[in-house]
């Protein structure tokens, strides 16, 4: 029978959890690597045992650990990040010049077709590739050394680059998006890269038509369409139809167009998924209830899913990789919260209830589905 | 004999427990410690030292003989008493943040 792994990262540690295809019930494995914070953790869609996950800790650096069995057990691979070259400066957040500082690996991105092959994205914003599964990392520089990169200034969380969208129709086309730098594509693997943002409108920005400083904070794709993008901006949900080379807002009645995690049903392309927040001062969902807006025509018409979910009191945020669709008929939706809550959905949104309520923060949700 | 103590997270993630004995040659310093973990725990690499400029990370301390170490150079010779395994290199993880 076909069933689902939930791979978890937390600021305390990783959990995998597994379900069958009813996903009523659920076993919970973890915390590995207790006490640390784990940014992410991605299996490769090649070789579905194999994962990977983003190992940091203020004391003691960063680790990528690989498993391949599954998440039953762990070897750390390796953590050596350098920089290609002179690094240089981009901009602090006073102005000032700062020089490029790796801190941590926020995202991993396997190869759908190599397990070998995995992407980093990292801050100070820039990304690596290992070729060997992990064992040795090299950076793509061509991506720092966009003309605009002297200038990009880090969003609150830091110059972190958070999101790495891989074309499944083209190897050679990826995004990534940089918090505050914005959206960039590539047409040749990563050898060049240009920005993406056009259309995007920052309140603080006082050039309509700025290139970059955008505070991208996640963008999606179905890959049944991968011209397609759907953008959660720090403020406005967007939307693009032509690969990122123009965008339109879809916030629609959205009561907040604040947030940070956006995805893509499953086997419906214009069915889109975001978790309003109050504000970028606040950063809980608005009047104490936690809702999942869900658009089944590609944004501007949104309806609230709430069945399931807190609808008082609630005052947790749900962070721009803690959102996850598995693939099975009926689309299950996945996220976790600042508050240790992994809820799931078995019916595209339609109703939800809590794999697991008091893990530390969630940091980063993934599933994959199994055969 | 160099006996080397590491933190709890450091402990687990090495795989060992207790004390870590390591062989340096003819003089333990900093780096001849730290070399010597690092060959023998290659899971440790970047994780005391940044593996680029190998300075010691921020929030870790070198302590030994009841003296704190972490601002010494990584060259000069640790106290006897370290030298001779009488007293442990200790690696630890500075107590800040949560």
């Amino acid at each position: 029978m076909s069933g689902v792994r939930v791979l978890v990262g937390t600021r305390k540690g990783a959990f995998v959890l597994t379900a069958d295809g009813k996903r009523k019930d659920w076993n919970v494995s973890g915390p590995h690597f207790a006490g640390w914070e784990i940014y992410h953790v991605k299996a490769s869609p090649a070789e579905p045992n194999r994962l990977f996950a983003s190992q940091t800790s203020g004391w003691f650096g960063q680790l990528i650990q690989r498993s391949d069995d599954g998440g039953k057990t762990w070897e750390p691979v390796g953590n050596k990040f350098a920089y290609d070259g002179i690094a240089g400066t981009h901009q602090w957040y006073d102005g000032t010049p700062h020089p490029w500082e790796f801190a941590r690996v926020w995202h991993l991105e396997p190869s759908p077709t190599d397990p070998d092959t995995v992407w980093a994205g990292v801050e100070d914003a820039a990304l690596f590739r290992s070729k060997d599964g992990g064992q040795t990392w090299h950076e793509l520089s061509a991506l720092r050394e966009h003309k605009t990169g002297a200038g990009w200034q880090p969003g609150a969380g830091g110059l972190c680059l958070h999101t790495i969208l891989l074309d499944p129709r083209d190897s050679e086309r990826m995004f990534i998006a940089i918090s505050a730098a914005g959206a960039f594509r590539s047409d040749d693997g990563g050898q060049s890269w240009r920005a993406v943002n056009r259309g995007l409108k920052s309140e603080g920005i006082p050039d309509p038509d700025a290139e970059v400083g955008h505070c991208v904070h996640r963008i999606a794709m179905h890959p049944s369409r991968p011209d397609v993008l759907f953008m959660q901006k720090h403020w406005d949900v967007m939307r693009s139809d032509d690969a990122g080379e123009s965008w339109r807002e879809v916030s629609g009645n959205l009561p907040t167009d604040f947030g940070f995690p956006i995805d893509v049903h499953a086997h419906e392309p214009e069915t889109i998924y975001v978790v309003p927040i109050k504000s970028d001062s606040e950063h809980f969902p608005p009047d104490g209830k936690l809702r999942v807006y869900r658009s089944r025509t590609g944004g501007d018409q949104w309806e609230a899913l709430t069945n399931g979910l807190p609808q008082q009191n609630c005052y947790v945020n749900v962070l721009r990789d803690a959102m996850a669709v598995d693939s099975l008929d009926s689309c299950g939706v996945y996220f976790g919260t600042t508050g240790g809550q992994v809820y799931a959905s078995a019916d595209s949104g339609d109703s939800w209830a809590p794999i697991v309520r008091d893990l530390p923060a969630v940091l980063s949700v993934e599933v994959q589905t199994l055969p | 004999m160099i006996r080397v103590q590491l933190p709890a997270h450091l402990r687990t993630l090495g795989r060992v427990e207790g004390e870590v004995q390591l062989h340096v040659g003819d003089t333990a310093t900093q780096r001849t410690v730290l070399d010597a973990l690092e060959a023998s725990y290659p899971m440790l690499r970047g994780t005391i030292r940044d593996q680029l400029t190998m300075r010691r990370r921020p929030f870790v301390r070198f302590f030994a003989c009841q003296q704190d170490l972490s601002h010494e150079a990584p060259d000069n010779p640790l106290p006897d008493e370290v030298a001779r395994g009488t007293e442990p290199f200790l690696v630890v993880g500075a107590m800040a943040g949560g």
